[in-house]
């Protein structure tokens, strides 16, 4: 890497800052409970759009692994999410009419309060419909992960997107507020994800998964990016370059080994493919603020209109993190 | 009462309370030496809650820094201290504030009281020492360490350099063997006392003052100066991963730790309630006067270093994603690679899959579609039958099919009608096994219904590319066990390949073949490039067919599939 290309990096970094910096003043605060945070919390950063249905349990789950804080950006719900976000005692909530895709996919607005409120503590950041999942999650809490990346002086932890999806089409259950989504959507693919490394960013960029299989088998290349680093003891002058998939500066991307061992590392496991996304496609459709012009909606409101099952006779039901990691999706590296 | 315990402690001093207070209740004296980064009001508040017990005491306070002269320095204070004020003791016992007792003080004093006279460290000479991390093993006697490796690591690497490249050494005290260990010991007051008390001392400690990491090397190296009845092992169960950082324990850790028989383990998560709360109760549970058994950890963790060190063998994942040549095994099983015998063979295929007791699969890397075995259209763990998703990705396709039919054998077919980005990749991996007849893409051509045009064309390109494939295979570089027979040599006598192909991929199999798979007919085939030829096509890749003259072997197999033995 040339000095040229690391200046560039560094200046893409600081442009992140700006704009991040520039966005806050899009964000209103709801409610500021931030004085809550000490230096130990293990923060959750989250923006949403009506996502009602789904909070309750999210927060359980999080809660559950040891989440201290949650600092969410709500982009213009009208389900009610901000109104059932302010009676937490552990949320702080920000809201904002702006648009989602000018600000990064939501990665400005979320840059900006982590610079604010993250720094020197560990922060994890996820969608509402991702469940984070390491080695040894059903026994020993987050804190216990976070402990250990920190005496291994390890300070970013990679969790790939494992999309879960139901059995039979997607629209034929109906998921219920507080509901565990993966007692509907408990399956998955196992093997069919392919990697490749991204030599500016350092980073792997995975593919494949139900999505590949069934939206993309035709164009292999737009097929929605799966690896994500959510979990970061993060610093002020980290960035997110790409939603949680890139990291600046880029040595924290290296969140793989490259001479033959494992590091450890965790899973997302993505709800997406509930009952909810009929109504999410249809509706992102009209305002087309997702990633590549919404290209992935698109198959999916044509695909969910044909009543697709991403369901086949290979597809793994989910058991725990164990099966993961004996299916090479994750690994525990030298954790014991 | 026999046993004194001294306690390091700089973090979780509630949980070093906890400890301290199990061990003092039970009539152990323990002497404490809290870090002094620790700050005054910690401290003092681990004093006030330990006031009312009696024998309790808090050493000198030093600075301690990881790889330095201080851990020693407050190891000797607190060790002076105990010494002077409990003369009952016996047996000093060097602990951390994270360690935690698994047996009951009274077992450890029955123990300690049947060996009065023996000291548990662990003690090595340097060479046969396998543990220690980062290179610098007899160095760390032989050079000069003043700057910190945490703080300062350029200059202690510098420096380091250096006194290798001036070959700069440092003079050993006279009658000094040095010995490493862990850091966690037991001695006995005689011989504790006498390396405290020794008159050489000052000269002693401002040598080891300078060695690196001297927690690990002056008691270890001292006790073999003065002890009649080294056991050069450690009382207190501490693993350590390949950073030397030690292992720590959880509370899913339990059964495996009440099982280990050790009597101290170190290190404890300060938030694992459960192991604190169960090990520091007094449970009537069984005494056992068993030994110290850490075997069952032992390989629980050394499966954790192999894990982060080596890996699985032929997986690529989101955190093993390893640099070409480093893989460790570039696919995770073998695999078999047929070329051209479907093209000679009818059903091949089948006959395979029945035959070798292994999954057969069609070409894989056919241009329209991956050809699954059974013609499915999704395989093990959900891999996909398009040719886009695959071409994408030719070298994951591959890897990940392996890998998802772990436990099972996988063949198939190629050919140069199909895509030959996978080349190379096969050829390097020595869990490919090739077997190539090679110019058996002809006989398809020479079967077919087409003008003759087309047909030479078709040729001429199929042998272009079959011939760069052959020369892959035969590259320096190739790692593959590769097999090449010219058409002409294989269709001679087949059986005999058929049966060491088969032998190697399933050499458990006793049964010799019996029967063969039915060769397409070849009556004109020789004729057929003798017209290749005419047009100005030179078909070499099949070997010597002359015109007029049809195999022999083709036609008697034809007549009878099945081989008497």
């Amino acid at each position: 890497m040339s000095v040229f290309e690391s200046y560039r990096l560094r200046l893409r970094r600081k442009a992140r800052h700006l704009r991040g910096r520039l966005r806050q003043r899009e964000l209103a605060p709801l409610a500021d409970r931030t004085a809550a945070i000490d230096r130990q919390s293990i923060l959750l950063f989250s923006t949403m759009r009506n996502e009602r249905v789904r909070l309750p349990y999210f927060l359980r789950y999080y809660r559950d692994l040891g989440v201290n804080h949650f600092l969410f950006v709500d982009n213009d719900s009208d389900d009610g999410t901000p109104e059932y976000l302010l009676d937490q005692p552990d949320v702080s909530l920000w809201s904002t009419k702006a648009s989602y895709k000018r600000a990064l996919f939501g990665a400005d607005w979320l840059n900006g309060l982590q610079k604010r409120y993250a720094h020197n503590h560990w922060a994890l950041v996820v969608d509402c419909d991702e469940f984070f999942v390491y080695p040894f999650c059903d026994t020993r809490p987050l804190r216990a992960l976070t402990d250990w990346l920190d005496s291994s002086s390890v300070r970013s932890f990679s969790a790939m997107l494992l999309d879960m999806y139901p059995k039979g089409p997607v629209s034929s259950h109906h998921y219920g507020e507080g509901q565990d989504p993966f007692e509907i959507a408990g399956w998955f693919d196992s093997g069919n994800y392919t990697i490749s490394r991204n030599p500016t960013n350092g980073n792997l960029w995975i593919q494949g998964g139900p999505r590949a299989r069934t939206y993309f088998g035709t164009e292999p290349q737009k097929a929605p990016a799966l690896n994500k680093i959510p979990l970061v003891k993060w610093h002020r002058d980290y960035a997110y370059a790409s939603s949680t998939h890139m990291l600046l500066p880029r040595g924290l991307n290296l969140v793989y080994d490259e001479w033959g061992g494992e590091k450890a590392s965790g899973c997302l496991l993505h709800a997406k493919f509930l009952d909810t996304l009929a109504a999410k496609s249809a509706e992102e459709m009209v305002r087309r603020q997702h990633y590549s012009n919404s290209d992935e909606y698109r198959a999916y409101e044509a695909g969910l209109r044909s009543n697709p099952d991403l369901w086949c006779k290979w597809s793994e039901k989910y058991i725990n993190w164990r099966q993961l990691e004996i299916l090479g999706l994750m690994s525990k590296g030298n954790w014991a | 009462m026999s046993v004194g315990f001294v306690m390091l402690c700089h973090t979780a001093l509630n949980r070093a309370a906890q400890v301290a207070r199990h061990w003092a209740e039970r009539g152990c004296p323990v002497v404490i030496h809290v870090d002094k980064r620790v700050t005054r009001t910690a401290h003092d508040r681990l004093a006030a809650d330990l006031q009312d017990l009696p024998n309790i005491r808090f050493s000198a306070r030093h600075r301690c820094e990881w790889g330095t002269w201080s851990i020693t320095a407050a190891t000797q204070t607190a060790a002076s201290l105990m010494l002077a004020s409990f003369p009952q003791v016996r047996h000093v016992y060097l602990a951390s504030g994270s360690c935690l007792p698994l047996r009951s003080v009274g077992e450890l004093t029955e123990y300690l009281a049947g060996r009065p006279r023996t000291d548990f460290i662990e003690s090595v000479t340097t060479e046969e020492v396998g543990w220690t991390v980062g290179g610098i093993d007899y160095e760390r006697f032989t050079l000069r360490f003043p700057f910190s490796w945490k703080r300062r690591r350029w200059l202690f690497d510098r420096y380091v350099a250096l006194q290798r490249r001036f070959r700069l050494r440092r003079k050993m005290p006279g009658g000094i063997v040095p010995h490493l260990g862990s850091q966690w010991w037991c001695l006995t007051r005689q011989t504790l006392s006498a390396i405290l008390d020794d008159p050489d001392r000052e000269k002693i400690d401002r040598y080891f003052s300078k060695v690196w990491i001297p927690d690990e090397s002056y008691f270890q190296t001292l006790v073999r100066k003065y002890s009649v009845n080294v056991e050069s092992r450690s009382l207190t169960l501490s693993k350590f991963d390949f950073q030397g950082k030690p292992h720590i324990f959880y509370d899913d850790h339990l059964q495996l730790l009440r099982r280990s028989d050790c009597f101290v383990a170190r290190k404890i998560w300060p938030n694992a309630e459960r192991l604190y709360s169960t090990f520091l109760s007094d449970d009537p549970a069984i005494r056992t006067l068993a030994e110290p058994n850490p075997a069952k950890i032992d390989r629980l963790f050394a499966k954790a270093v192999e894990r982060r060190t080596r890996g699985r063998p032929g997986l690529y994942m989101q955190s093993r994603f390893p640099n070409e040549h480093w893989e460790n095994g570039k696919t995770c099983a073998p695999y078999s690679v047929f070329e051209g015998f479907s093209d000679l063979f009818e059903n091949f295929e089948t006959w395979l899959g029945k035959g070798a007791g292994s999954r057969a699969h069609g070409h894989l890397f056919a241009p329209d579609r991956v050809e699954f075995a059974g013609g499915e259209t999704v395989y093990n763990g959900c891999l996909s039958d398009s040719a886009a998703l695959r071409d994408y990705n030719p070298k994951g396709f591959l890897t990940n099919l392996i890998w998802n039919t772990r436990g099972e054998r996988q063949c198939f077919q190629l050919g140069p009608g199909d895509r030959q980005d996978i080349s190379w990749f096969i050829a390097t991996d020595p869990n490919a096994q090739i077997s190539v007849v090679s110019g058996a893409w002809a006989v398809p051509l020479f079967h077919s219904n087409r003008n003759f045009s087309d047909i030479r064309k078709d040729a001429a390109r199929l042998q272009k590319i079959e011939a760069e494939h052959l020369s892959i295979l035969r590259s320096v570089y190739a790692k593959a066990r590769v097999r090449i027979w010219t058409m002409a040599e294989f269709v001679e006598s087949p059986m005999e390949p058929l049966q060491t192909i088969l032998d190697e991929i399933n050499p458990r199999a006793q049964r010799r073949l019996t029967e063969a798979p039915k060769m397409v007919d070849l009556t004109g085939f020789g004729q057929f490039l003798q017209n290749l030829k005419n047009q100005g096509m030179q078909p070499v890749l099949m070997g010597d067919f002359p015109a007029g003259d049809d195999p022999q072997s083709a036609a008697a197999l034809r007549g009878k599939p099945y081989l008497v033995k």
